[in-house]
Formats: structure tokens, C-alpha cells, sequence
């Protein structure tokens, strides 16, 4: 299930409900990634998403990932609009049968959601806002996954 | 009549989000666009930015009718 989510969200709680009713699942792997505060350089985060488009390029994207890594399930949750230091981003979590393709796909999941979903971001510093574009680092963590 | 929508610099380049315009084709909404806001014109142009109609992304041109949605994407930062 993937939700993008204009309200701040509690990840332990997303976590413990993906875990209830699973029988066959021998591992769930999560990533809970929170907005920094670049020692004062960033006041807030300012994500915007493009509702049905947004969240339709998140699904096609973790579906792919759920048959490569044969996974049982996955939960994403992103936050959208202004998020403040310390709030969570983004919560990632993938079922599988054993550790390895839940670890694996939820790294692949989030070097995904850092370098190339439709997302548009932007920083409010001290200076003003400016609008950010992927890492370089961001870029060659997911391009790592290409060349399997 | 098509529903516009900007994202990202770009909206904050033409000082708004979302605006009804009245063209049959892509072609004639940036034209358009170029009579009303050259420098916004110029940048939906520019490197990078992608056009989605009906959430959908397209290449090239596209008819527009008063219900089509298009979007005007600029480079995607990532989550």
C-alpha cells in the first residue's frame, strides 16, 4: 500500500500493522528516513507531489520491485507539504519470506524514492528557499541497481 | 479550455499553480503561454521539463479539450 501523507505520520505504529496477521512472512525490513536540520541551514522541508501521478509512479515502481525481490508485501508512506526537522519523511517496509530480499528491496525502494520520484522539494533555510535537485551521491546509489 | 497545472520553480516562476487556458493543442497552449508569460514559456521549454496529459507523460504534441489536465514537470528532486 503506498500513501502519500500531508499530516506528520508515527512509524512504529505503520510498522506494527504491517507485521499483524502474517503466517508465511520470515522477515520485514523498514527505513524510516527524517528531515534534517543541516545545523540550522534548513528550517523546514517543502515537498510537493503531484496527487494520481505521484503516487501512481511510487505503485508501478514497487510492484517491479516486489517481483524482483519476491516480497509478500511492501508499505511506503511519504509526507508531502512542509516538514519540519526531525519529522519522518518517508517510511519504507517490505515482507519476504527471508532477510535478504527484504533488506535488499527496501534499499532498492528507497534509493528509488531519494533520486527519482516526482517529487519536488524544497529547502527554507535562514537565506530563503530554494528549490533542490537530486544528489549526486542519490543518483549513483540508484544507478547501482541498473547494472544487475 | 485545458487545466493547467505547474509544479516546483515553475510555479513559483509564473506565481500560480493552476489556471483554466483556452487551447485545442500543446502547441497552442505554449504559444499562448508565450504571449502571457515569455519568461515562463521559456522555461517550460527548457532542459529537463517534462509534460504530462492526463497524468500521463507525453512526448511531442497532444489535442487538449476542456476537461484535459496537463502538467508542466520540472527535473524531479526525489523524496
Amino acid at each position: 500500500m503506498i500513501t502519500l501523507s500531508p499530516q506528520p505520520f508515527e512509524p512504529g505504529a505503520l510498522l506494527t500493522a504491517f507485521c499483524e496477521g502474517r503466517d508465511e512472512t520470515g522477515a520485514v525490513a523498514s527505513f524510516t528516513g527524517l528531515a534534517r536540520a543541516e545545523q540550522g541551514r534548513a528550517a523546514a522541508l517543502e515537498l510537493e507531489a503531484y496527487p494520481g501521478f505521484t503516487d501512481a509512479a511510487i505503485r508501478d515502481f514497487a510492484e517491479a520491485a516486489k517481483a524482483r525481490f519476491a516480497l509478500h508485501d511492501y508499505r511506503i508512506v511519504h509526507r508531502t507539504g512542509r516538514i519540519a526537522p526531525g519529522e519522518a519523511i518517508v517510511f519504507v517496509a517490505t515482507a519476504a519470506g527471508h532477510r535478504r530480499e527484504a533488506f535488499e528491496a527496501c534499499d532498492f525502494l528507497m534509493d528509488w524514492l531519494k533520486s527519482r520520484a516526482p517529487f519536488w522539494k524544497k529547502e527554507h533555510g535562514p537565506d530563503g528557499a530554494r528549490w533542490i535537485e537530486p544528489t549526486d551521491r542519490d543518483r549513483t546509489d540508484a544507478s547501482r541497481w541498473d547494472q544487475e | 479550455m485545458a487545466q493547467v497545472l505547474l509544479f516546483g520553480r515553475l510555479a513559483d516562476l509564473a506565481g500560480w499553480r493552476d489556471k483554466a487556458l483556452e487551447a485545442g493543442s500543446l502547441a497552442a497552449l505554449r504559444a499562448l503561454l508565450a504571449d502571457q508569460d515569455p519568461a515562463l514559456a521559456e522555461a517550460l521549454a527548457g532542459p529537463g521539463v517534462q509534460v504530462a496529459v492526463d497524468k500521463a507523460l507525453v512526448r511531442g504534441e497532444a489535442a487538449l479539450t476542456a476537461t484535459t489536465e496537463v502538467a508542466f514537470l520540472p527535473p524531479m528532486s526525489g523524496g
